[in-house]
C-alpha cells in the first residue's frame, strides 16, 4: 500500500512538473502571439477606432477652411448640418435608394437562387453570369450604366423600338426620383452576391425538410412560403445588413454616373462628405457628415456582429 | 403530369436566360460600342453591332489610360501579397492561439471592416501628411494593407480553424514553437486560403476608386480607376474611347475571375461571415 502510495505520488510529481513546464512553454509562445499579432491591433487601434473618434472630434471645431481651426464650437456643426438643404435631400435619397436597391438585391436574388437550386443544366454557367458583376468596379458599372440611362440613348432607345414612344424615362437626370434609377445599376452590380448567400442557404437545407412537406401534402409555393423562407431568415438578415450598409456608402457608382445630379436628385451623404471636405474645405462639416455615417452604419453592424456572435466564437 | 412538367422547366431556363441576358447588358453595350469607330458612336445604331471590329477606340483609350494602368499593378499586386501575408499570421494567431480577450478583439476587427470610410478619411490624410506618405505610392499601398486587415484575418482565421489541433499538439510535441507550427504545418496546407484570399485582396484594390482618390493627388500617380472616371467625368472623349477604357479597367479582374470563379464564391460567402 505505501509502495503504491509513493509511486502514486511519483507520477503525480512528475505529472505536475511536466505540467508547469508545459504551462510556462504554452506562456511564453502564446506571449509570443500576441506580440506578433501587436502590430495589427495598433494599426487598427489607429486607422479605424482612433480615427473615428478624431473624426467626430473635428466635427466639433471651427475648421472650414483652407487653414486648421481647432477652436470648440461643440454642436454647431451639427446644428448647421441637421438643417441643412442638402442634407434633407441626401437623406430622401438615402431612402430611395435603399429601398430600391435592397429590394432589388433581396427579391432577384433570392427568385434566381430559388431557380438555381432546381437542379438546373448549366448551373454554373448562369451562376458565373449572374455574379460576373460583382467582379468589376462601381467606376465601370457607372460608366456602363450612364450610358444606358441616358434619357436619349440607351435603354430609351429600346422602349420606342417595342412602340413605347411615350415611355421614356430620365432616369438618372430626374430631378426628384435620380436616385431610383442609380440603384438599378447598383442592384444589377450586387444581386449576384445576394444570390450567393441564398444559393449557400438553400444548399443547406436538409432534403429530408422538403420531402416531409411534400408528403404532408404542401405544394411548391407552399414549401418555400411555410419552410424554406422561414428558415431563411437568417441570410435575408445577413442580406439586408450587407446591402443597408452599401446603401449608407455608395460613392463610386454616384461618381461615375452623374454626381450630385440636378437639384442634388442624385447626392449621396458620401459623396456631400467628399465634396464638402475635399472640394470645399469645410472640414469640420464633412467630418460631421463621415461622423453621422458611422452612427447609422453602427445601427447595422452592432446588431449584425451580436447575432454573429455564436458564428465568430464557435 | 408530364407536361406540366416540360412547361415548368421550360419557364423556369427560360426566366433564368431572361436574368442572364439582363446581366450581360451592360458588358455587351461596353464591348459593341468599344469596338466601333467614332462616327459610328450614335444614337440609331446605338444597340447595333459594329460593322466590323474597329481598335481605334480601345488604342486611344490604352494610350490614355496605360500609366494609370501601371500604377494599378504597382499598387494592387504589392498590398494583396502584403496584406495576405499579415492576414495569413493574424488568422493562425486568431484561430490556434486565443488568448483572453482575442474573441473580442476579432469582432472589433470585424467592426472595422464593416465601417465606412468616410468617417476615417480627414483624420487619414492629416496623419498621412504628417509622416510624409500623402500622394505616394507606397502610403496608398500601406492604408490598403491595414484596411485589408480584418478581412485577411477573417478568411484565414475560418480556414485554419478547420484544421484540427491534434496536428498542432503533434507538431509541439516534435519540439515545433509558435512559429515552428506555422512554418511547418499551417503554411503548407495554407494554399487554398492564400489563393482565396489573393484574388479578394486583388479584387477589391484593383476595384478601388475612393482611396486611391484621396492618397494620391496627382494625375500621373492615379490608379486606373480614377482615371478612367476622369476620362468619364470630361465631355470631350468619345463614347467609344471611355468603354474601352472601362473595358481595360475591368479587364484584370474579369479574367481572375472566369478563371478562378470558384475561389472567388467562397471569398463572397466568408466575407459576409457565412460558410
Amino acid at each position: 500500500m505505501a509502495d503504491r502510495a509513493v509511486s502514486q505520488g511519483e507520477v503525480g510529481l512528475a505529472a505536475s512538473i511536466k505540467g508547469r513546464k508545459r504551462k510556462s512553454w504554452w506562456r511564453s509562445d502564446m506571449l509570443l502571439a500576441v506580440l506578433v499579432l501587436s502590430p495589427s491591433i495598433i494599426a487598427v487601434a489607429v486607422f479605424i477606432y482612433s480615427f473615428i473618434a478624431w473624426t467626430f472630434y473635428i466635427s466639433t471645431v471651427k475648421w472650414n477652411s483652407q487653414v486648421p481651426d481647432y477652436t470648440f464650437v461643440g454642436l454647431t456643426n451639427w446644428v448647421r448640418l441637421l438643417g441643412d438643404n442638402r442634407f434633407h435631400i441626401d437623406l430622401r435619397n438615402l431612402v430611395y435608394y435603399a429601398i430600391g436597391f435592397m429590394s432589388q438585391c433581396i427579391i432577384f436574388g433570392f427568385i434566381i437562387a430559388a431557380l438555381l437550386d432546381q437542379k438546373i443544366k448549366g448551373e454554373a454557367i448562369f451562376r458565373t453570369i449572374i455574379i460576373f458583376p460583382f467582379a468589376v468596379s462601381g467606376i465601370v458599372t457607372g460608366v456602363a450604366w450612364r450610358w444606358l440611362l441616358q434619357p436619349t440613348t440607351g435603354i430609351n432607345i429600346l422602349f420606342a423600338k417595342i412602340g413605347l414612344e411615350s415611355f421614356q424615362p430620365l432616369w438618372n437626370s430626374h430631378p426628384k426620383y435620380g436616385m431610383w434609377a442609380v440603384s438599378i445599376a447598383a442592384a444589377w452590380q450586387m444581386t449576384g452576391y445576394v444570390m450567393a448567400l441564398y444559393l449557400a442557404g438553400l444548399r443547406g437545407i436538409p432534403h429530408e425538410l422538403r420531402e416531409a412537406a411534400a408528403i404532408d401534402g404542401a405544394g411548391t409555393l407552399a414549401t418555400y412560403r411555410y419552410i424554406i423562407i422561414p428558415l431563411l431568415l437568417p441570410v435575408t438578415f445577413t442580406a439586408i445588413v450587407l446591402t443597408g450598409m452599401n446603401s449608407i456608402r455608395v460613392f463610386d457608382l454616384v461618381s461615375a454616373m452623374s454626381g450630385s445630379g440636378p437639384a442634388f436628385a442624385t447626392d449621396t451623404l458620401a459623396f456631400n462628405m467628399f465634396q464638402s471636405t475635399f472640394g470645399a474645405y469645410r472640414y469640420s462639416l464633412g467630418a460631421a457628415i463621415g461622423s453621422f455615417m458611422i452612427i447609422l452604419s453602427a445601427f447595422l453592424v452592432i446588431p449584425y456582429m451580436f447575432s454573429m456572435r455564436g458564428e465568430v466564437e464557435r | 403530369m408530364t407536361l406540366q412538367r416540360l412547361w415548368t422547366r421550360g419557364a423556369i431556363y427560360l426566366v433564368l436566360i431572361a436574368f442572364a441576358a439582363y446581366y450581360m447588358i451592360p458588358f455587351y453595350v461596353m464591348i459593341i460600342t468599344g469596338l466601333k469607330p467614332y462616327q459610328d458612336v450614335n444614337v440609331t445604331r446605338m444597340w447595333e453591332l459594329p460593322r466590323g471590329i474597329y481598335l481605334e477606340g480601345i488604342i486611344e483609350a490604352w494610350q490614355r489610360v496605360s500609366p494609370n494602368f501601371m500604377n494599378s499593378v504597382m499598387i494592387t499586386v504589392p498590398a494583396a501579397l502584403i496584406s495576405s501575408l499579415i492576414g495569413s499570421i493574424n488568422g493562425y494567431i486568431f484561430a490556434k492561439w486565443r488568448f483572453r480577450g482575442a474573441d473580442t478583439l476579432f469582432i472589433l476587427f470585424l467592426v472595422g471592416m464593416f465601417l465606412p470610410y468616410q468617417g476615417i478619411l480627414i483624420p487619414l490624410v492629416l496623419t498621412l501628411q504628417k509622416v510624409g506618405l500623402y500622394g505616394s505610392m507606397v502610403g496608398l499601398i500601406m492604408v490598403h494593407c491595414i484596411f485589408g486587415i480584418p478581412i485577411t484575418a477573417l478568411l484565414f482565421r475560418s480556414y485554419y480553424a478547420g484544421i484540427p489541433n491534434e496536428l498542432l499538439d503533434a507538431a509541439r510535441i516534435d519540439g515545433c514553437g509558435f512559429f515552428g507550427i506555422f512554418r511547418w504545418i499551417l503554411l503548407p496546407l495554407s494554399l487554398p486560403a492564400f489563393a482565396v484570399v489573393l484574388l479578394w485582396q486583388f479584387t477589391t484594390i484593383w476595384n478601388d476608386f475612393l482611396i486611391g482618390l484621396i492618397v494620391l493627388s496627382s494625375p500621373r500617380l492615379a490608379p486606373i480607376n480614377v482615371a478612367v472616371q476622369n476620362i468619364a467625368g470630361s465631355f470631350s472623349v468619345e463614347w467609344n474611347v471611355q468603354m474601352s477604357a472601362a473595358l481595360i479597367a475591368a479587364a484584370p479582374t474579369i479574367i481572375v475571375y472566369l478563371a478562378l470563379g470558384k475561389l472567388f464564391m467562397r471569398g463572397l460567402l466568408a466575407g459576409s461571415l457565412k460558410g
